[in-house]
């Protein structure tokens, strides 16, 4: 299992760099998540973004469904593709710290 | 995102049919980045109790087996030989006449000689006759026996995970040697082991713990469902019912997890709400059968009866009379074949019968399972449902077999059946890439993340020049399937081969078609975009 230091911590990710550990996870992580994503500053829509997925992960086990997102943050999916170029699901999940979606996905 | 370079399009495609100078029995694999999958992890597999946890990668020298590998690898197919008449019939039977040689997806995106199903099989076969034939024995290399080592178990792996056990060599095969099975009896046996893939994997873990491969607690579920009830409300002015867990159901209905959460399939699951609500059908979602797919196929024998357990029980628990379910693909080689014997009989359920038109699924009489497309189909030619065909007049729809409703089911009329009547525009592509002959997406059995994206892309190519073909000739520019995973890879592999064409699911259309009673004037497809945008219809 590959480890990095995110924000002055020690742990492991996924052959991809999620963070295996979702509870390790804070805001300074995610800004050096980020930065393994191409996003080099986290700016007030990257965290409107981070910031939904997360509380919807926290209170829901799971994230949330792309059309969900959109809907609450009120961007395009394009629109979220310009701020995580990795898009939604790989992108801005990694960057809040959940694990990677598998599956019929 | 995986370190890969995909090449561009027209690169891939001069695939190279030239053998390495080699011969077949050398096992070397080269690991190249883009045509294998990330292994399980330890975590998943001591979830379901599975063999040899550990950190491992294809690419490293050791895999870190047990010190008795080899044993109990042939001691696992001597128990399966005698299992298992099938696989012993499949081992002997082959006289290699190649038949099946040029069907397989993998090996016309490849090239690769070792993707001829007659070879991945020879990969097996080569142990068995070292180890359990007589000629193999005592002439060894001459009659083609290998001796199992540690780089045919690489080789297998490499292999076993390059097939997407789709069947369409089988149909070409004089014997009817079933590959997928053989496939399935070599994974099995690289998971007494410890080998497998993630993306097989983390899916059964998450089957197991949640009910469902994407892990969508009861709650989420229930919202998600709501969302989709609020979206539908926004399009048609109706609030459809949702019926959760619900006891003295009639109908218990089982979907694919993947239309929860994941575009294009979440337009299909509103599509099947909206139906069921307006043939009034007593049914119900359950949280805990939450998943009819199941990647215990792409695992085990014994792990598909363990995932596959729940249907019949909450069947049973919530008193329904029958199971309906939903357009997943690989989940109906399992529900029509291997359901009633692992983990029935369903005497507690009766022959499913339409409540709305009075007929008699008379060939679920043994699994009490029917097909979604099957209870709509007969919904429309009794003229139970208003369709609109010209809602969908934006699209020109051309219809993916998948491989498992098509080749394991033989489901080829229904959905055509629906097509035609929810759109105007129906185009079939080549007859040698459809119905029992259908190219698969490349993508399934667990084959469909992103680290194996050049295989994927490399089996994908033969429907993508199908593809290809109708969109050229008739402009096609959606394509529909009844696979969840289908709907997932498909969306990636048109991006590469074919971008103007996109995919949905059977179901999206028909919600867009669908006339509900008191419904308001239809401005907005299911994708909440202006209906028709394009224009009105062109003649043909």
């Amino acid at each position: 299992m590959p480890k990095v230091v995110l924000a002055g911590i020690e742990m492991e990710t996924d052959e991809d760099g999620f963070i295996t550990d979702p509870s390790l996870w804070n805001e300074a992580v995610a800004a050096d998540l980020a930065k393994t994503e191409h996003v080099e500053v986290m700016t007030e829509a990257h965290w409107k973004v981070v910031n939904m997925i997360r509380n919807y992960y926290l209170e829901f086990g799971v994230a949330p469904m792309i059309r969900k997102l959109c809907k609450e943050t009120g961007f395009k999916l394009k629109e979220i593709y310009d701020l995580f170029p990795s898009g939604p699901a790989k992108g801005a999940c990694k960057v809040a710290g959940l694990p990677k979606p598998t599956g019929c996905v | 995102m995986p370190d890969i370079q995909l090449p561009p399009p027209e690169e891939l495609a001069k695939v190279s049919f030239q053998p390495r100078p080699q011969g077949w029995m050398d096992p070397q694999v080269e690991f190249r980045p883009g045509t294998w999958s990330y292994a399980g992890k330890p975590k998943a597999l001591e979830t379901v109790g599975m063999p040899n946890p550990r950190e491992w990668s294809p690419t490293d020298a050791d895999w870190k087996l047990p010190a008795n590998w080899k044993e109990v690898i042939l001691q696992g197919l001597r128990e399966r030989l005698d299992k298992y008449r099938s696989l012993k019939v499949f081992l002997d039977i082959c006289v290699r006449c190649g038949a099946c040689a040029d069907k397989c997806h993998f090996f016309i995106g490849s090239g690769d000689p070792k993707n001829m199903p007659v070879l991945r099989a020879e990969l097996l076969r080569s142990v068995y006759r070292n180890d359990f034939t007589l000629a193999g024995k005592l002439l060894g290399q001459m009659v083609g026996a290998r001796e199992l080592t540690m780089d045919v178990v690489k080789e297998w792996f490499y292999y076993f995970y390059q097939c997407t056990e789709c069947r369409r060599c089988s149909v070409f095969c004089p014997y009817g040697i079933d590959q997928a099975e053989l496939t399935m009896l070599g994974r099995e046996l690289l998971n007494l082991v410890g080998i497998n893939i993630n993306w097989v994997m983390e899916p059964v873990a998450k089957c197991y713990m949640t009910g469902n491969h994407m892990g969508i607690p009861p709650h989420a579920l229930k919202d998600n469902l709501e969302f989709f009830a609020d979206d539908i409300e926004n399009i048609t002015g109706i609030r459809v019912d949702i019926p959760i867990n619900k006891k003295g159901a009639d109908v218990l209905f089982v979907i694919p997890s993947g239309d929860v959460m994941a575009d294009p399939g979440i337009y299909t699951l509103m599509g099947y709400m909206m139906v069921l609500h307006e043939s009034g059908l007593n049914y119900t979602w359950s949280t805990y059968a939450s998943e009819g797919g199941n990647f215990g196929l792409f695992t085990s024998h014994e792990m598909i009866k363990r995932l596959n357990a729940k249907i019949y029980a909450e069947a049973r628990r919530l008193g329904v009379k029958w199971i309906l379910g939903g357009e997943c693909g690989h989940m109906w080689r399992v529900l029509h074949q291997y359901m009633d014997t692992l983990n029935g009989p369903a005497d507690f359920l009766e022959v499913p019968v339409s409540p709305i038109t009075g007929t008699r699924f008379e060939h679920a009489r043994s699994t009490k399972m029917i097909h979604i497309a099957e209870f709509t189909a007969d919904l429309i030619y009794h003229g139970k449902l208003k369709l609109d065909p010209s809602r969908n007049n934006a699209y020109k729809v051309t219809f993916h077999d998948s491989c498992n409703p098509a080749r394991s089911m033989g489901l080829f009329e229904e959905p055509r059946y629906i097509l035609r009547n929810v759109c105007n525009h129906f185009y079939e592509m080549p007859e040698n890439t459809i119905r029992e002959q259908t190219f698969c997406c490349g993508g399934g059995a667990g084959l469909g993340n992103d680290e194996n994206m050049e295989m994927r892309m490399r089996g994908g190519l033969p429907r993508g020049n199908a593809v290809r073909f109708v969109h050229e000739r008739y402009g096609v520019n959606l394509l529909t399937a009844m696979c969840a995973i289908d709907r997932a890879v498909l969306t990636t592999l048109m991006e590469y081969w074919v971008p103007e064409v996109k995919v949905s699911g059977l179901h999206e259309l028909v919600g867009n078609a669908l006339v509900m009673t008191g419904e308001k004037e239809r401005e907005l497809n299911l994708r909440s975009e202006p209906l028709n945008e394009g224009g009105e219809e062109t003649s043909d």
